[in-house]
């Protein structure tokens, strides 16, 4: 077998034909994750043990007749601010290093009981802050198309082990656009469902109205089986949501005429040149497919990226505060006071990302700043989310570039956190409307560099968005490496 | 009664000022379970035992909010005459302390609960109300434990059982002018919590909580003074203590011509006086947001009029009704009103006796000296409330002298057994029955005719060793005032 090649229907059906048992496949996937993670770091941690007994598990239930679920034998990679019991969450972070959660995340524990292996956990921008993947305490990943550019962030290291081929599928987080970014930079699908779709229990905050889990994969069904698993109520999330979770395979019919896609003028300035080639080139062929385009306009779009950054940075301020030395993170050693352990902890534990973004939510929360800046960005966000509202009223989804420009060199923005902060223009929008969005491949750069087309739809449609990515990775030969 | 307080102004002094007092109470709710979590709320486990990862605010547990503590919130918020918001937030308010493993406390803000409430109370017979400001959930912090540990000297224990215990708290209008003012409207929100059974409101616990914002000013000024917020009133004592305390001292400043910093201070119980915390400048900043781990807070009015059609009749109501429905006096009522169950046990005696203000002496009397003798609890009273009324009724019919009756009751407290059992048992029945006591009567009239005649020539206090031997014959049971009613009517017909 090869694991790098394989979808979750490939493993369906090899494991149905018995040509290998789950365990075969999780051995040679650990195998080759190990062997090939030093070309990338993209994994923090393998978690054999864990991963071969869930495999031992699917061989026993095939063995008995029984279905072995849905996700039956497929390694799955998580990004490490999902907790896993028993094995070590880190969020990249030197605070949670030797971190050993008592609890599985909802959406892992749902990944297990559908058959998946967890095969470990990977690396990330510390508590999934960043875009570049270069603000992990444990070393920046590499892109695996090109190792000296950024895989992008937060999720890099599951965007990079899906894109390697060491894991089949992957779970990310996304906040302002860290799942989607990183698979375009990667060249895999990556998807962020509606706000409430699958349950936040387990996924270390960053910023707790904008977090969202959600899947990586080499191809559209494969990221739409994996939510398929992982979504639904959680009665553990009080944000999560009631609605029933549609069938999304069924939607995938590859019936896309008549579908009504709107293009927002406010995304197709300033483009660089090849990446907007590269999706204008999409958008044609979604045309050809019997799309029907039609220019549409969110004018608050240029407000999105100071909104964004007031909620965000407020809520991580709130959501860190937990990380003080008292319990079970690391703990500075020669503080001697109570203040002092509170400052050294957090001031060496924490790297200069997570402390800019402290500082910035603080300050925005702060008696006599709240009104001119969190309660002004609320206000902006409802106006952004109204704005599409209106949008689809007229258009079923919405198509744009994911980042506007592909994967950049290691070090290239680093010193400029503004201009690495107004990289995520394109994906924030989506998680401040809480609708669903996803990126898929829309092809490459004359460097070889992939660039992601964003696809986004209303509220729960997530049928929509994968009945279009579907359609058009296949028309386009963009499923797989 | 002399304290700290009268040596920092001469009484002549202080008439001259009048204190403006708020109260900020937090109510611990009897709930179950934790406020954003199943863990039970039970106290006295051992440290750090009743805990999850929701309310040890591990990485990624997310807080779901109990149904009964909002419903238990609901219910006290109306006790207290607020307005329901049909929607409110939660909010986060961030600082840091050990015994708060997340970083912020998840209470409410711009949006609470309840609000415009008030409470009446009665102070010397009149009655007195104080504004409610507002009633917000909130769940509790850890306790650190600065003491009792070997190395106490350099280490602070913290447990984190209470986190997330469910909170109200009631924040008052600036109505209160005196500290026994403060303790009557405590006392009556504590009896109103009592009732609805939302909170024991057991102070030694920390089920109650009280701290008060005071400023003073001089009579007959409309403007308020500056405050301070005086903390740890953690008994009814403390905090009359406190107060007293802290208006004196303020109009001791204001006396000596300073001006009153707006500070934090605390109630230190070892000297009875208010020591600064930290002042205006150095006040945290709470940084309040809304939660967005939580959806807005929605009581419709079905589910509030369902909550307030499950309500009992409140201290008030109940007071009132006494009075007038039994006829009973105040001090009568309000011995008798002190706890729901106490009332509801009258009520219930009352009932089965068929005459309220008996039953009021007897539940009062016999039954609390029985159970404080015993050193039991009302709820555990070996008689039963309808026994009790028994008991009365057969008094009140004559069955049994109130000496029997007492005896009856010594042995239903023994026992539980009903009086009826008892008496019959014993063969203790009082003689009411007019034929049998003619007959009796009429023996020993014949048995003495040298007593019968010493009467007829005019000695009259032969009546009473008349009614001695029929009380004798009868082994006690004759009912006295019965016998002397027949003796007289006997003696003076002519003879029988």
């Amino acid at each position: 077998m090869d694991v790098a090649r394989l979808t979750i229907d490939q493993i369906r059906e090899d494991l149905a034909r018995r040509r290998y048992s789950a365990v075969e496949l999780v051995e040679e996937a650990l195998r080759f994750a190990e062997a090939e993670n030093p070309r990338t770091n993209a994994y923090l941690h393998l978690c054999p043990e864990r991963a071969l007994a869930a495999a031992a598990r699917v061989d026993e239930r095939l063995e008995r007749g029984e279905d072995p679920g849905p996700l039956a034998g497929v390694p799955v990679a998580v990004k490490d601010v999902i907790l896993t019991k028993g094995v070590r969450t880190t969020c990249g972070s030197r605070l949670l290093a030797q971190y050993i959660p008592p609890y599985d995340a909802t959406a892992v524990a749902r990944l297990e009981a559908a058959g998946a292996a967890i095969l470990g956990k990977t690396n990330c921008d510390e508590f999934a802050m960043g875009s570049s993947n270069e603000n992990s305490a444990f070393g920046p990943v590499r892109n695996p198309v090109d190792p000296e550019r950024v895989p992008g962030g937060s999720s890099g290291g599951s965007a990079a082990a899906v894109a390697q081929g060491t894991a089949v599928a992957a779970l990310g987080s996304d906040t302002g656009g860290s799942i989607r970014q990183p698979a375009s930079f990667c060249g895999v699908v990556g998807v962020t469902p509606t706000y409430g779709r699958v349950s936040r229990y387990g996924l270390t905050a960053f910023a707790s109205s904008l977090d969202h889990i959600g899947p990586l994969a080499r191809n559209v069904r494969d990221a739409a089986r994996l939510l398929q698993a992982i979504a639904g109520r959680d009665p553990m999330d009080a944000t999560s949501a009631f609605a029933p979770v549609p069938d999304y395979l069924a939607a995938m019919d590859g019936n896309v005429r008549g579908i009504r896609i709107g293009l927002p003028r406010e995304y197709y300035r300033d483009l660089a040149s090849e990446t907007g080639t590269l999706v204008e080139r999409g958008v044609r062929l979604l045309e050809r497919l019997g799309c029907r385009l039609e220019e549409i306009s969110l004018p608050t779009t240029d407000y999105a990226i100071a909104c964004y950054y007031i909620i965000c940075t407020a809520e991580a301020s709130s959501n860190l505060a937990r990380y003080d030395g008292v319990r079970y993170t690391w703990r500075a050693p020669q503080a001697e006071t109570l203040a002092e352990m509170y400052r050294e902890t957090r001031g060496q534990g924490f790297g200069a990302e997570c402390k800019r973004r402290i500082m910035l939510g603080t300050y925005v929360l702060s008696a006599g700043y709240y009104d001119a800046y969190y309660l002004k960005a609320q206000k902006v966000r409802r106006l952004i989310a109204r704005d599409f509202e209106e949008a689809f009223r007229r258009v079923d989804a919405i198509v744009t570039p994911v980042s506007p420009f592909p994967a950049f060199k290691l070090g290239e923005k680093i010193d400029d956190p503004l201009e690495m902060y107004l990289s995520d223009i394109f994906t924030i929008t989506g998680d401040l409307a809480g609708i669903p969005c996803m990126s898929v491949p829309c092809g490459r750069t004359a460097q070889g560099l992939p660039v992601g087309m964003q696809i986004l739809a209303r509220h729960f449609d997530e049928p929509c968005m994968f009945r279009i990515a579907e359609a058009f990775e296949r028309a386009g030969g963009f499923g797989g490496n | 009664m002399a304290s700290r307080a009268d040596a920092l102004a001469p009484p002549e002094v202080m008439a001259r000022y009048e204190a403006v007092i708020g109260l900020e109470v937090h109510v611990q709710l009897a709930t179950r379970t934790k406020i954003f979590c199943g863990c039970p709320t039970s106290f006295g486990a051992p440290p750090n035992t009743n805990v999850c990862p929701v309310c040890l605010g591990l990485p990624g547990a997310l807080p779901v909010m109990n149904r009964r503590a909002v419903e238990m919130a609901v219910q006290a918020a109306l006790a207290l005459n607020c307005r329901v918001n049909p929607v409110s937030r939660m909010a986060r308010k961030n600082y840091f302390y050990p015994d708060l493993p997340k970083g912020y406390q998840i209470s409410q803000y711009e949006l609470p609960l309840a609000e415009h409430g008030w409470v009446e109370y009665e102070l010397e017979g009149a009655a007195r109300r104080v504004g409610i400001r507002r009633v917000h959930l909130e769940d509790d912090a850890g306790k650190s434990l600065h003491e009792g540990f070997r190395d106490s000297e350099r280490y602070t224990y913290v447990d984190l059982n209470r986190c997330g215990t469910p909170l109200i708290e009631i924040v008052t209008e600036p109505d209160i002018r005196s500290s026994e003012e403060a303790y009557q409207f405590l006392t009556e929100l504590k009896q109103i919590m009592q009732y609805l059974e939302v909170s024991s409101c057991d102070m030694e616990k920390g089920h109650l909580r009280c701290d008060a914002n005071i400023s003073v000013r001089l009579r007959g000024a409309s403007e308020f003074g500056t405050k301070t917020e005086v903390k740890n009133l953690n008994s009814f004592r403390f905090l009359r203590m406190a107060l007293d305390y802290e208006i004196a001292r303020q109009v001791a400043v204001l006396e000596d011509g300073g001006r009153i910093e707006q500070e934090t201070r605390l109630y230190d119980v070892a000297s009875g006086t208010t020591v600064g915390m930290r002042t205006k400048e150095h006040a945290h900043d709470y940084r309040y947001f809304p939660e967005p781990d939580l959806l807005p807070l929605r009581v419709s009015d079905a589910w509030r009029e369902r909550l307030r059609a499950a309500m009992p009749e409140l201290p008030a109501a109940k007071r009132a009704r006494f009075r007038s429905e039994f006829g009973l006096r105040d001090y009568d009522v309000e011995v008798l009103t002190a706890s729901r169950e106490l009332a509801e046990y009258f009520e219930r005696a009352a009932a089965a006796s068929g005459d309220p203000v008996e039953a009021s002496k007897w539940v009062q009397g016999e039954l609390l000296g029985a159970l404080k003798a015993a050193g039991k609890d009302l709820a555990v009273s070996p008689v039963a409330p309808e026994q009790l009324g028994e008991l009365v009724a057969m008094v009140r019919q004559g069955h049994l002298s109130g000496k029997m009756a007492k005896e009856v009751f010594a042995k239903m407290f023994a026992t539980g057994e009903p009086a009826r059992v008892i008496v019959e048992r014993e063969g203790l029945r009082q003689i009411s029955d007019a034929g049998e006591l003619e007959r009796v009567v009429d023996e020993v009239l014949a048995a003495n005719p040298k007593q019968l005649e010493q009467y007829r020539a005019g000695k009259a206090t032969v009546l009473g060793f008349f009614v001695g031997q029929v009380m004798k014959a009868t082994r006690g049971q004759a009912n006295p005032q019965a016998v002397q009613e027949l003796l007289r009517r006997k003696l003076a017909s002519p003879a029988s």
